[in-house]
């Protein structure tokens, strides 16, 4: 049984197709790239893992369960759009988190938090924008999950802060557990996935491992996916 | 320490090419303690099962050894560092053979331009 399952998926919204006839599996122990054009379907995947969303038609698994509370508790998810107060202050996110996810570390993400001078008492609204994406990422990344799903982790940073939450990622994530990124910035990501998924038009046109496609095919992920998806 | 890899070429080949040098260049020294994957993954920026794959070849060529319990080693075997190194000079001097060639230098030629340039440093 893999830890993610896709059997046939169709989810509609209304008259439009957001995705058709998905399969698909997640590993254990796998970093996972989801990648594809704007409006290819990434997010509405992702939200059906999520249990945000329900499918159509077909089944999704997480550890062969329908999505719900128990699967909540093992996956640690960064959508793209934030969902916190941006009234509270970053001690209180951080105990909202404790109560919330008892697999939360909380001495890990006051230890990442140190590391940026980020004052905890600091209130959510007044970090820059960069800032409040690596403070949501900490949070993220300081629960033990089996599974971590980054909604565009380096979309919106400069190219320092990208290196900085590619490391926290690679440092902090729990060994044996698997995670998805979801991100149209391939260049910068694609030395550290497993395994490379390409949605188009709510289809999976792609799912292959990464050193496959740069040893059969000799081509960067980056490449490869500009070939796909020429306009 | 972000290592500018190909990305068209396997990257755990590369990371094998990688560490084979900072052991013969003695950057990793005989017996000495590795970094676990996890901190190679973070220093290297790579996947950590790509790290994984690169520790395994290592170790299948017997230059690294698995301590069970303490981790990863470089082998106390010197005679196998040298001849590593050994294989990674003959490995660069074969690419430059290849252009010498082409430019039909006489090998007494080409050892006096090595023992001029080494003398100029």
């Amino acid at each position: 049984m893999s830890l993610v399952e896709f059997h046939n998926v169709d989810k509609n919204y209304g008259a439009k197709k957001a995705l058709s006839d998905i399969n698909l599996k997640i590993e254990r122990g796998h970093i996972y790239g989801l990648l594809g054009p704007n409006g290819s379907g990434k997010t509405t995947l992702i939200k059906l893992i999520n249990d945000l969303l329900t499918p159509t038609s077909g089944e999704v698994l997480i550890n062969g369960l329908k999505p719900g509370v128990e699967s909540k508790k093992i996956i640690s998810y960064l959508p793209e759009r934030t969902y916190l107060n941006m009234n509270l202050r970053v001690e209180e996110v951080i105990a909202y988190f404790k109560d919330f996810y008892t697999d939360f570390d909380e001495d890990k993400a006051h230890k990442l938090l140190d590391k940026l001078k980020i004052d905890s008492k600091t209130k959510l609204k007044t970090l820059s924008k960069g800032t409040k994406e690596k403070v949501q990422l900490i949070l993220v990344m300081s629960r033990k999950a089996d599974l971590y799903i980054l909604d565009e982790p380096i979309g919106g940073v400069d190219p320092a802060s990208r290196d900085y939450i590619l490391n926290t990622i690679l440092e902090n994530f729990n060994e044996g557990s698997s995670m998805i990124i979801c991100t149209h910035l391939i260049a910068d990501i694609e030395r550290i996935l497993d395994d490379v998924i390409f949605i188009n038009d709510g289809k999976i046109v792609l799912n292959e491992s990464a050193e496959e496609i740069r040893s059969v095919r000799k081509m960067t992920i980056d490449n490869l996916f500009r070939e796909e998806f020429k306009c | 320490m972000k290592f500018d890899f190909n990305g068209d070429k396997p990257i755990y080949k590369q990371l094998v090419e990688v560490l084979k040098y900072d052991i013969a260049t003695g950057e990793y020294q005989a017996g000495d303690k590795l970094p676990s994957v996890r901190e190679f993954s973070a220093m290297f920026f790579v996947n950590p099962n790509t790290v994984q794959r690169a520790l395994n070849e290592l170790e299948d060529e017997k230059l690294i050894i698995t301590n069970r319990t303490s981790g990863k080693f470089v082998t106390d075997d010197h005679k196998l560092i040298d001849n590593q190194k050994k294989s990674l000079a003959i490995k660069a001097l074969e690419e430059c053979l290849k252009k010498l060639e082409r430019l039909n230098i006489s090998d007494e030629q080409v050892i006096k331009y090595i023992k001029d340039r080494r003398e100029e440093k």
